[in-house]
Protein backbone atom coordinates (compact mmCIF):
# COMPACT_ATOMS: atom_id res chain seq x y z
CA UNK A 1 0.00 0.00 0.00
CA UNK A 2 1.30 3.40 -0.83
CA UNK A 3 1.45 6.11 1.75
CA UNK A 4 -0.86 8.28 -0.30
CA UNK A 5 -3.77 5.95 0.22
CA UNK A 6 -3.29 5.80 3.96
CA UNK A 7 -3.35 9.54 4.24
CA UNK A 8 -6.17 10.58 1.98
CA UNK A 9 -5.59 13.84 0.29
CA UNK A 10 -7.41 16.73 1.85
CA UNK A 11 -9.98 18.24 -0.36
CA UNK A 12 -8.69 21.58 -1.49
CA UNK A 13 -11.56 23.73 -2.61
CA UNK A 14 -11.21 27.03 -4.38
CA UNK A 15 -10.51 29.74 -1.82
CA UNK A 16 -13.37 31.96 -3.00
CA UNK A 17 -15.88 29.17 -2.71
CA UNK A 18 -14.69 28.21 0.74
CA UNK A 19 -15.06 31.79 1.91
CA UNK A 20 -18.60 31.80 0.64
CA UNK A 21 -19.39 28.53 2.43
CA UNK A 22 -17.87 29.86 5.62
CA UNK A 23 -19.92 32.98 5.39
CA UNK A 24 -23.10 31.04 4.72
CA UNK A 25 -22.34 28.67 7.58
CA UNK A 26 -21.72 31.56 9.92
CA UNK A 27 -24.91 33.34 8.95
CA UNK A 28 -26.87 30.10 9.22
CA UNK A 29 -25.65 29.29 12.72
CA UNK A 30 -26.13 32.89 13.78
CA UNK A 31 -29.72 32.75 12.59
CA UNK A 32 -30.32 29.44 14.37
CA UNK A 33 -28.90 30.92 17.58
CA UNK A 34 -30.93 34.11 17.42
CA UNK A 35 -34.22 32.58 16.31
CA UNK A 36 -33.80 29.66 18.70
CA UNK A 37 -33.34 31.99 21.66
CA UNK A 38 -36.43 34.04 20.73
CA UNK A 39 -38.45 30.86 20.22
CA UNK A 40 -37.50 29.43 23.62
CA UNK A 41 -38.34 32.76 25.23
CA UNK A 42 -41.70 33.01 23.47
CA UNK A 43 -42.76 29.41 24.03
CA UNK A 44 -41.41 29.32 27.58
CA UNK A 45 -43.39 32.42 28.40
CA UNK A 46 -46.58 31.04 26.81
CA UNK A 47 -46.17 27.72 28.64
CA UNK A 48 -45.71 29.57 31.92
CA UNK A 49 -42.11 28.38 32.46
CA UNK A 50 -40.87 31.97 32.15
CA UNK A 51 -42.62 34.62 34.19
CA UNK A 52 -44.17 36.90 31.60
CA UNK A 53 -44.71 39.59 34.19
CA UNK A 54 -40.96 40.04 34.68
CA UNK A 55 -39.57 39.07 31.32
CA UNK A 56 -42.39 39.65 28.82
CA UNK A 57 -42.02 37.82 25.50
CA UNK A 58 -40.87 38.76 21.98
CA UNK A 59 -44.31 39.08 20.40
CA UNK A 60 -45.57 41.20 23.28
CA UNK A 61 -42.57 43.51 22.94
CA UNK A 62 -43.21 43.90 19.21
CA UNK A 63 -46.90 44.55 19.88
CA UNK A 64 -46.06 47.15 22.53
CA UNK A 65 -43.68 48.76 20.06
CA UNK A 66 -46.37 48.93 17.37
CA UNK A 67 -48.66 50.73 19.79
CA UNK A 68 -45.91 53.00 21.09
CA UNK A 69 -44.84 54.35 17.68
CA UNK A 70 -48.32 55.80 17.22
CA UNK A 71 -48.09 57.85 20.40
CA UNK A 72 -46.77 61.41 19.80
CA UNK A 73 -44.99 61.44 23.14
CA UNK A 74 -42.82 58.53 22.00
CA UNK A 75 -41.46 60.61 19.13
CA UNK A 76 -40.83 63.51 21.49
CA UNK A 77 -38.82 61.11 23.64
CA UNK A 78 -36.87 59.88 20.61
CA UNK A 79 -36.14 63.41 19.46
CA UNK A 80 -35.03 64.43 22.93
CA UNK A 81 -32.73 61.44 23.47
CA UNK A 82 -31.24 61.87 20.03
CA UNK A 83 -30.57 65.55 20.64
CA UNK A 84 -28.96 64.82 23.99
CA UNK A 85 -26.79 62.13 22.46
CA UNK A 86 -25.73 64.21 19.47
CA UNK A 87 -24.93 67.30 21.53
CA UNK A 88 -23.10 65.34 24.25
CA UNK A 89 -21.15 63.17 21.84
CA UNK A 90 -20.49 66.05 19.46
CA UNK A 91 -19.09 68.16 22.27
CA UNK A 92 -16.99 65.21 23.40
CA UNK A 93 -15.45 64.98 19.91
CA UNK A 94 -15.01 68.74 19.62
CA UNK A 95 -13.21 68.82 22.97
CA UNK A 96 -11.64 65.35 23.10
CA UNK A 97 -9.80 65.31 19.77
CA UNK A 98 -7.97 68.65 20.14
CA UNK A 99 -7.30 68.12 23.84
CA UNK A 100 -5.96 64.63 23.14
CA UNK A 101 -3.74 65.80 20.27
CA UNK A 102 -2.33 68.79 22.13
CA UNK A 103 -1.87 66.89 25.38
CA UNK A 104 0.03 64.16 23.59
CA UNK A 105 2.14 66.67 21.69
CA UNK A 106 3.14 69.06 24.47
CA UNK A 107 4.95 67.12 27.16
CA UNK A 108 4.42 69.79 29.81
CA UNK A 109 0.70 69.96 29.14
CA UNK A 110 0.52 66.20 29.50
CA UNK A 111 2.34 66.25 32.83
CA UNK A 112 -0.02 68.90 34.14
CA UNK A 113 -3.19 67.22 32.90
CA UNK A 114 -2.22 63.64 33.75
CA UNK A 115 -3.49 63.70 37.36
CA UNK A 116 -6.81 65.16 36.22
CA UNK A 117 -7.25 62.69 33.41
CA UNK A 118 -6.52 59.79 35.74
CA UNK A 119 -8.83 61.20 38.34
CA UNK A 120 -11.70 61.79 35.92
CA UNK A 121 -11.21 58.41 34.31
CA UNK A 122 -11.33 56.60 37.66
CA UNK A 123 -14.23 58.48 39.15
CA UNK A 124 -17.58 56.69 38.87
CA UNK A 125 -19.13 59.38 36.70
CA UNK A 126 -22.69 58.51 37.58
CA UNK A 127 -21.99 59.21 41.21
CA UNK A 128 -21.54 62.79 40.06
CA UNK A 129 -25.08 62.85 38.72
CA UNK A 130 -26.57 64.52 41.82
CA UNK A 131 -23.97 67.26 41.60
CA UNK A 132 -24.66 67.71 37.90
CA UNK A 133 -28.39 67.91 38.56
CA UNK A 134 -27.82 70.54 41.23
CA UNK A 135 -25.70 72.51 38.80
CA UNK A 136 -27.75 72.16 35.64
CA UNK A 137 -31.23 71.21 36.80
CA UNK A 138 -33.50 68.38 35.83
CA UNK A 139 -33.39 68.75 32.11
CA UNK A 140 -31.58 68.04 28.90
CA UNK A 141 -28.36 69.69 30.01
CA UNK A 142 -27.76 67.36 32.94
CA UNK A 143 -28.12 64.40 30.56
CA UNK A 144 -25.86 66.04 27.98
CA UNK A 145 -23.20 66.63 30.62
CA UNK A 146 -23.28 62.98 31.71
CA UNK A 147 -23.06 61.75 28.11
CA UNK A 148 -20.24 64.22 27.40
CA UNK A 149 -18.22 63.21 30.47
CA UNK A 150 -18.51 59.56 29.54
CA UNK A 151 -17.42 59.99 25.95
CA UNK A 152 -14.79 62.69 26.23
CA UNK A 153 -12.27 60.64 28.24
CA UNK A 154 -12.82 57.64 25.98
CA UNK A 155 -11.68 59.89 23.13
CA UNK A 156 -8.89 61.81 24.90
CA UNK A 157 -6.98 58.87 26.35
CA UNK A 158 -6.40 56.82 23.16
CA UNK A 159 -5.64 60.02 21.22
CA UNK A 160 -2.85 60.91 23.66
CA UNK A 161 -1.57 57.36 23.34
CA UNK A 162 -1.60 57.70 19.55
CA UNK A 163 0.42 60.90 19.56
CA UNK A 164 2.94 59.45 21.99
CA UNK A 165 3.55 56.35 19.88
CA UNK A 166 4.12 58.02 16.49
CA UNK A 167 6.93 56.18 14.74
CA UNK A 168 10.24 57.94 15.36
CA UNK A 169 11.31 57.32 11.75
CA UNK A 170 8.48 59.41 10.34
CA UNK A 171 9.39 62.30 12.61
CA UNK A 172 13.02 61.97 11.47
CA UNK A 173 12.00 62.03 7.81
CA UNK A 174 9.88 65.13 8.32
CA UNK A 175 12.58 66.99 10.24
CA UNK A 176 15.25 66.00 7.76
CA UNK A 177 13.22 67.76 5.07
CA UNK A 178 13.00 70.77 7.33
CA UNK A 179 9.30 70.47 8.18
CA UNK A 180 8.12 73.19 10.54
CA UNK A 181 6.52 72.15 13.83
CA UNK A 182 2.97 72.86 12.62
CA UNK A 183 3.64 70.93 9.41
CA UNK A 184 5.15 68.04 11.36
CA UNK A 185 2.00 67.98 13.43
CA UNK A 186 -0.39 68.15 10.48
CA UNK A 187 1.42 65.75 8.14
CA UNK A 188 2.81 63.18 10.56
CA UNK A 189 1.33 63.29 14.04
CA UNK A 190 -2.32 63.80 13.12
CA UNK A 191 -2.55 61.13 10.38
CA UNK A 192 -0.58 58.63 12.45
CA UNK A 193 -3.01 59.17 15.33
CA UNK A 194 -6.18 58.63 13.30
CA UNK A 195 -6.52 54.90 14.11
CA UNK A 196 -6.32 55.69 17.82
CA UNK A 197 -8.83 58.51 17.53
CA UNK A 198 -11.26 56.28 15.68
CA UNK A 199 -11.11 53.62 18.37
CA UNK A 200 -11.77 56.38 20.88
CA UNK A 201 -14.76 57.52 18.83
CA UNK A 202 -16.11 53.98 18.79
CA UNK A 203 -15.66 53.58 22.53
CA UNK A 204 -17.19 57.00 23.07
CA UNK A 205 -20.46 56.00 21.38
CA UNK A 206 -21.14 53.35 24.01
CA UNK A 207 -20.15 55.68 26.84
CA UNK A 208 -22.35 58.49 25.53
CA UNK A 209 -25.34 56.16 25.07
CA UNK A 210 -24.95 54.82 28.61
CA UNK A 211 -24.75 58.42 29.75
CA UNK A 212 -28.02 59.27 27.98
CA UNK A 213 -29.86 56.27 29.43
CA UNK A 214 -28.58 56.73 32.95
CA UNK A 215 -29.08 60.47 32.89
CA UNK A 216 -32.65 60.08 31.70
CA UNK A 217 -33.45 57.32 34.18
CA UNK A 218 -32.55 59.53 37.09
CA UNK A 219 -32.50 63.13 36.10
CA UNK A 220 -34.81 63.88 33.23
CA UNK A 221 -38.38 64.72 32.47
CA UNK A 222 -38.40 63.06 29.07
CA UNK A 223 -36.45 60.97 26.59
CA UNK A 224 -36.31 57.25 25.92
CA UNK A 225 -34.59 56.55 29.24
CA UNK A 226 -37.45 58.36 30.91
CA UNK A 227 -39.90 56.29 28.87
CA UNK A 228 -38.18 53.15 30.21
CA UNK A 229 -38.57 54.54 33.70
CA UNK A 230 -42.26 55.31 33.17
CA UNK A 231 -42.84 51.81 31.81
CA UNK A 232 -41.02 50.36 34.78
CA UNK A 233 -43.05 52.43 37.25
CA UNK A 234 -46.22 51.08 35.71
CA UNK A 235 -44.84 47.53 35.38
CA UNK A 236 -45.12 47.47 31.58
CA UNK A 237 -42.21 45.13 30.92
CA UNK A 238 -42.94 44.88 27.19
CA UNK A 239 -42.80 48.65 26.71
CA UNK A 240 -39.68 48.83 28.88
CA UNK A 241 -37.88 46.23 26.79
CA UNK A 242 -38.97 47.98 23.62
CA UNK A 243 -37.11 51.05 24.88
CA UNK A 244 -34.03 48.96 25.64
CA UNK A 245 -34.23 47.51 22.14
CA UNK A 246 -34.17 50.98 20.60
CA UNK A 247 -30.98 51.87 22.48
CA UNK A 248 -29.41 48.60 21.41
CA UNK A 249 -30.13 49.22 17.74
CA UNK A 250 -28.97 52.82 18.03
CA UNK A 251 -25.64 51.55 19.38
CA UNK A 252 -25.26 49.00 16.59
CA UNK A 253 -26.07 51.55 13.87
CA UNK A 254 -23.75 54.21 15.29
CA UNK A 255 -20.80 51.84 15.68
CA UNK A 256 -21.32 50.69 12.11
CA UNK A 257 -21.35 54.34 10.99
CA UNK A 258 -17.99 54.92 12.68
CA UNK A 259 -16.63 51.76 11.08
CA UNK A 260 -17.58 53.13 7.64
CA UNK A 261 -16.02 56.47 8.47
CA UNK A 262 -12.88 54.61 9.54
CA UNK A 263 -12.68 52.74 6.23
CA UNK A 264 -13.10 56.06 4.44
CA UNK A 265 -10.39 58.00 6.25
CA UNK A 266 -7.96 55.09 6.23
CA UNK A 267 -7.84 54.18 2.57
CA UNK A 268 -4.05 54.27 2.94
CA UNK A 269 -4.14 51.18 5.14
CA UNK A 270 -3.97 47.76 3.54
CA UNK A 271 -7.33 45.99 3.68
CA UNK A 272 -7.10 43.20 6.20
CA UNK A 273 -8.95 40.06 5.23
CA UNK A 274 -11.61 39.08 7.73
CA UNK A 275 -11.09 42.22 9.77
CA UNK A 276 -14.75 43.13 9.53
CA UNK A 277 -17.46 41.77 11.83
CA UNK B 1 31.06 78.60 3.92
CA UNK B 2 34.29 77.72 2.25
CA UNK B 3 34.21 74.16 1.13
CA UNK B 4 36.87 74.57 -1.59
CA UNK B 5 35.05 72.62 -4.28
CA UNK B 6 34.13 69.95 -1.80
CA UNK B 7 30.50 68.89 -1.49
CA UNK B 8 31.19 67.84 2.08
CA UNK B 9 34.00 68.61 4.45
CA UNK B 10 34.07 67.12 7.95
CA UNK B 11 36.85 67.91 10.41
CA UNK B 12 37.39 66.17 13.74
CA UNK B 13 33.82 65.00 14.07
CA UNK B 14 33.18 63.30 17.36
CA UNK B 15 29.94 62.13 18.89
CA UNK B 16 29.27 60.90 22.40
CA UNK B 17 25.98 59.97 23.97
CA UNK B 18 24.61 58.72 27.25
CA UNK B 19 23.26 55.18 27.10
CA UNK B 20 19.64 55.47 28.22
CA UNK B 21 19.65 52.24 30.24
CA UNK B 22 23.13 52.11 31.79
CA UNK B 23 23.74 55.90 31.87
CA UNK B 24 27.28 55.29 30.62
CA UNK B 25 28.98 57.81 28.41
CA UNK B 26 29.61 56.13 25.09
CA UNK B 27 31.78 57.40 22.29
CA UNK B 28 29.95 56.52 19.09
CA UNK B 29 32.32 58.35 16.78
CA UNK B 30 35.85 59.07 17.94
CA UNK B 31 37.23 61.11 15.11
CA UNK B 32 36.28 61.54 11.49
CA UNK B 33 37.99 63.72 8.90
CA UNK B 34 36.46 63.51 5.48
CA UNK B 35 36.32 65.43 2.25
CA UNK B 36 34.05 64.53 -0.62
CA UNK B 37 34.55 66.34 -3.94
CA UNK B 38 31.47 67.33 -5.89
CA UNK B 39 29.87 64.58 -7.92
CA UNK B 40 31.69 61.74 -6.17
CA UNK B 41 29.96 58.59 -4.99
CA UNK B 42 31.40 57.61 -1.61
CA UNK B 43 30.41 54.65 0.56
CA UNK B 44 31.14 53.97 4.18
CA UNK B 45 31.28 50.33 5.24
CA UNK B 46 31.86 49.02 8.70
CA UNK B 47 30.69 46.48 11.25
CA UNK B 48 27.26 46.82 12.85
CA UNK B 49 27.17 49.44 15.57
CA UNK B 50 30.25 51.28 14.33
CA UNK B 51 28.49 54.62 14.13
CA UNK B 52 28.21 54.93 10.36
CA UNK B 53 24.49 55.69 10.50
CA UNK B 54 25.17 58.09 13.34
CA UNK B 55 27.64 59.97 11.15
CA UNK B 56 25.05 60.22 8.40
CA UNK B 57 22.48 61.56 10.85
CA UNK B 58 24.97 64.18 11.99
CA UNK B 59 25.56 65.32 8.40
CA UNK B 60 21.80 65.37 7.92
CA UNK B 61 21.33 67.62 10.93
CA UNK B 62 19.31 65.13 12.95
CA UNK B 63 21.90 65.00 15.75
CA UNK B 64 22.96 68.57 16.50
CA UNK B 65 25.05 67.74 19.59
CA UNK B 66 28.25 66.68 17.84
CA UNK B 67 31.74 68.04 18.20
CA UNK B 68 33.92 69.10 15.29
CA UNK B 69 33.09 70.83 12.07
CA UNK B 70 30.88 69.90 9.18
CA UNK B 71 30.52 71.99 6.08
CA UNK B 72 28.14 71.13 3.30
CA UNK B 73 28.39 72.97 0.01
CA UNK B 74 25.44 75.20 -0.76
CA UNK B 75 25.74 76.95 -4.08
CA UNK B 76 22.22 78.16 -4.58
CA UNK B 77 19.78 79.75 -2.24
CA UNK B 78 17.17 77.42 -3.62
CA UNK B 79 17.65 73.68 -3.22
CA UNK B 80 18.79 71.86 -0.11
CA UNK B 81 22.30 71.25 1.05
CA UNK B 82 21.46 67.62 1.75
CA UNK B 83 18.63 65.11 1.55
CA UNK B 84 18.37 61.69 3.08
CA UNK B 85 17.18 58.39 1.66
CA UNK B 86 16.15 56.43 4.71
CA UNK B 87 16.04 52.71 5.28
CA UNK B 88 12.83 50.77 4.71
CA UNK B 89 9.34 52.00 5.61
CA UNK B 90 10.25 55.66 5.57
CA UNK B 91 7.50 56.70 3.16
CA UNK B 92 4.48 58.20 4.88
CA UNK B 93 1.85 55.47 4.54
CA UNK B 94 -1.01 57.99 4.62
CA UNK B 95 0.20 59.92 1.56
CA UNK B 96 0.11 58.91 -2.09
CA UNK B 97 3.43 58.33 -3.83
CA UNK B 98 3.15 61.75 -5.46
CA UNK B 99 2.49 63.49 -2.14
CA UNK B 100 5.42 61.61 -0.59
CA UNK B 101 7.80 62.61 -3.38
CA UNK B 102 6.62 66.24 -3.25
CA UNK B 103 6.90 66.34 0.56
CA UNK B 104 10.29 68.05 0.74
CA UNK B 105 9.12 70.84 -1.55
CA UNK B 106 5.92 71.28 0.46
CA UNK B 107 8.07 71.68 3.58
CA UNK B 108 9.59 74.75 1.93
CA UNK B 109 6.19 76.29 1.53
CA UNK B 110 5.85 75.54 -2.17
CA UNK B 111 2.15 75.20 -3.05
CA UNK B 112 1.03 71.65 -3.70
CA UNK B 113 0.23 72.16 -7.38
CA UNK B 114 3.73 73.46 -8.15
CA UNK B 115 5.36 70.88 -5.87
CA UNK B 116 3.50 68.06 -7.64
CA UNK B 117 4.55 69.35 -11.04
CA UNK B 118 8.16 69.49 -9.96
CA UNK B 119 7.98 66.01 -8.42
CA UNK B 120 6.75 64.31 -11.59
CA UNK B 121 10.07 64.33 -13.52
CA UNK B 122 11.72 62.54 -10.60
CA UNK B 123 8.92 59.99 -10.42
CA UNK B 124 9.61 59.33 -14.08
CA UNK B 125 13.36 59.24 -13.45
CA UNK B 126 13.06 56.45 -10.91
CA UNK B 127 10.63 54.57 -13.14
CA UNK B 128 7.44 55.00 -11.12
CA UNK B 129 5.31 56.76 -13.70
CA UNK B 130 1.73 55.54 -13.42
CA UNK B 131 2.11 54.76 -9.70
CA UNK B 132 1.95 58.33 -8.40
CA UNK B 133 -1.62 57.96 -7.11
CA UNK B 134 -0.91 54.70 -5.25
CA UNK B 135 -0.33 54.42 -1.53
CA UNK B 136 3.00 53.00 -0.34
CA UNK B 137 1.50 49.69 0.83
CA UNK B 138 0.41 49.03 -2.74
CA UNK B 139 4.04 49.06 -3.93
CA UNK B 140 6.76 46.43 -3.58
CA UNK B 141 9.77 47.08 -1.37
CA UNK B 142 11.95 47.93 -4.35
CA UNK B 143 9.38 50.38 -5.72
CA UNK B 144 9.02 51.99 -2.31
CA UNK B 145 12.77 52.62 -2.25
CA UNK B 146 12.56 54.14 -5.73
CA UNK B 147 9.94 56.55 -4.37
CA UNK B 148 12.17 57.20 -1.36
CA UNK B 149 15.01 58.11 -3.72
CA UNK B 150 12.75 60.33 -5.82
CA UNK B 151 11.63 62.16 -2.68
CA UNK B 152 15.24 62.99 -1.82
CA UNK B 153 16.13 64.00 -5.38
CA UNK B 154 13.12 66.31 -5.69
CA UNK B 155 14.59 68.85 -3.25
CA UNK B 156 17.65 69.05 -5.51
CA UNK B 157 20.24 68.47 -2.78
CA UNK B 158 23.96 69.13 -3.16
CA UNK B 159 24.64 65.84 -1.44
CA UNK B 160 22.44 62.79 -1.27
CA UNK B 161 22.72 60.83 1.97
CA UNK B 162 21.70 57.18 1.77
CA UNK B 163 21.34 55.08 4.91
CA UNK B 164 21.41 51.40 3.94
CA UNK B 165 18.56 52.01 1.51
CA UNK B 166 18.55 48.49 0.11
CA UNK B 167 19.14 46.55 3.33
CA UNK B 168 15.54 45.36 3.61
CA UNK B 169 15.22 44.19 0.01
CA UNK B 170 15.61 40.61 -1.17
CA UNK B 171 18.93 39.77 -2.82
CA UNK B 172 17.72 39.94 -6.42
CA UNK B 173 15.80 43.18 -6.02
CA UNK B 174 18.79 44.66 -4.24
CA UNK B 175 21.08 43.90 -7.20
CA UNK B 176 18.63 45.47 -9.64
CA UNK B 177 18.23 48.52 -7.44
CA UNK B 178 22.01 48.96 -7.27
CA UNK B 179 22.16 49.07 -11.07
CA UNK B 180 19.17 51.43 -11.12
CA UNK B 181 20.84 53.71 -8.60
CA UNK B 182 23.92 54.02 -10.82
CA UNK B 183 21.73 54.88 -13.81
CA UNK B 184 19.86 57.53 -11.81
CA UNK B 185 23.10 58.84 -10.31
CA UNK B 186 24.56 59.33 -13.78
CA UNK B 187 21.41 61.16 -14.83
CA UNK B 188 20.99 63.31 -11.71
CA UNK B 189 24.72 64.09 -11.22
CA UNK B 190 24.67 64.19 -7.44
CA UNK B 191 27.29 63.76 -4.79
CA UNK B 192 26.36 60.67 -2.79
CA UNK B 193 27.35 59.51 0.67
CA UNK B 194 26.15 55.93 0.97
CA UNK B 195 26.11 53.81 4.11
CA UNK B 196 26.05 50.04 3.84
CA UNK B 197 27.35 46.93 5.53
CA UNK B 198 27.58 45.14 2.21
CA UNK B 199 31.08 45.27 0.80
CA UNK B 200 30.15 44.32 -2.76
CA UNK B 201 27.41 46.93 -2.82
CA UNK B 202 29.88 49.60 -1.71
CA UNK B 203 32.47 48.67 -4.34
CA UNK B 204 29.99 48.31 -7.16
CA UNK B 205 28.46 51.75 -6.57
CA UNK B 206 31.36 53.90 -5.42
CA UNK B 207 34.28 55.98 -6.50
CA UNK B 208 35.70 55.60 -3.00
CA UNK B 209 35.00 53.20 -0.16
CA UNK B 210 35.73 54.29 3.39
CA UNK B 211 36.18 51.55 5.97
CA UNK B 212 35.11 52.34 9.49
CA UNK B 213 36.33 50.70 12.68
CA UNK B 214 34.18 49.17 15.37
CA UNK B 215 32.91 51.59 18.02
CA UNK B 216 34.29 54.12 18.78
CA UNK B 217 34.16 54.82 15.08
CA UNK B 218 37.17 56.01 13.12
CA UNK B 219 38.04 55.82 9.45
CA UNK B 220 40.49 52.95 8.94
CA UNK B 221 41.02 53.21 5.22
CA UNK B 222 40.09 55.21 2.17
CA UNK B 223 40.10 52.94 -0.85
CA UNK B 224 39.72 54.37 -4.35
CA UNK B 225 37.63 52.22 -6.68
CA UNK B 226 38.97 52.75 -10.17
CA UNK B 227 36.72 50.28 -11.95
CA UNK B 228 35.54 51.71 -15.27
CA UNK B 229 32.08 53.24 -15.56
CA UNK B 230 29.36 52.64 -16.60
CA UNK B 231 29.44 49.45 -14.58
CA UNK B 232 27.27 46.47 -15.23
CA UNK B 233 26.33 43.96 -12.54
CA UNK B 234 28.67 41.47 -14.24
CA UNK B 235 31.61 43.49 -12.96
CA UNK B 236 31.06 41.95 -9.53
CA UNK B 237 32.48 38.68 -10.85
CA UNK B 238 35.71 40.13 -12.30
CA UNK B 239 39.08 39.52 -10.60
CA UNK B 240 39.68 43.24 -10.02
CA UNK B 241 36.41 43.48 -8.14
CA UNK B 242 36.96 40.44 -5.95
CA UNK B 243 40.46 41.62 -5.10
CA UNK B 244 39.01 44.86 -3.77
CA UNK B 245 36.33 42.96 -1.85
CA UNK B 246 39.02 40.77 -0.25
CA UNK B 247 41.09 43.80 0.69
CA UNK B 248 38.13 45.48 2.42
CA UNK B 249 36.99 42.27 4.06
CA UNK B 250 40.47 41.85 5.56
CA UNK B 251 40.16 45.30 7.09
CA UNK B 252 36.72 44.71 8.53
CA UNK B 253 37.09 41.17 9.90
CA UNK B 254 39.21 42.11 12.94
CA UNK B 255 36.66 44.82 13.73
CA UNK B 256 33.68 42.51 14.02
CA UNK B 257 32.92 41.67 17.60
CA UNK B 258 30.13 39.18 18.12
CA UNK B 259 29.20 40.76 21.44
CA UNK B 260 28.17 44.09 19.93
CA UNK B 261 24.43 44.43 19.42
CA UNK B 262 23.47 44.86 15.79
CA UNK B 263 21.66 48.17 16.05
CA UNK B 264 23.58 51.34 15.33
Amino acid sequence: MSIASRYPRRRTGEPGRRGWLDRRGRLGYGLVGAVGFLLVWELGSRAGAINEFFFSRPTAIVAAGMVEVQVPRFWDDVRRSLTEFLVGYGLAIAVGVPVGLLTGWFRRLQYSLDPWLNFLNSIPRFALLPVIVIATGLGMWSVIVVAFLGAVLAIIIPTIQGVRTVDRRFLDVASSFGASRPRLFATVVAPATVPFMVSGLRLGIGRALIGVVTGELFAATGGLGHMIKRASDTLQTDKLLFGVLIFTFAGIILVEAVRRLEARVQRWRPVRQGAAA
Amino acid sequence: MTTGGMALRARGVQFTYIDPTTHDRLVAIEHIDLEIPEGQFVSIVGPSGCGKSTFLKIVNGLLPDYQGEIEVLQRRSEGSAHAMVFQDAALFPWFSILANVAYGLRCRGIPSKVANERAMPFIRMVGLEGFEAKYPYQLSGGMQQRANLARALTVDPEILLMDEPFAALDAQTRELMQAELLRIWAEARKTVLFITHQIDEAIYLSDRVLVMSARPGRLLADIPIDLPRPRELRIKRTPGFTALADQIWELITPQIRPDVPAAD
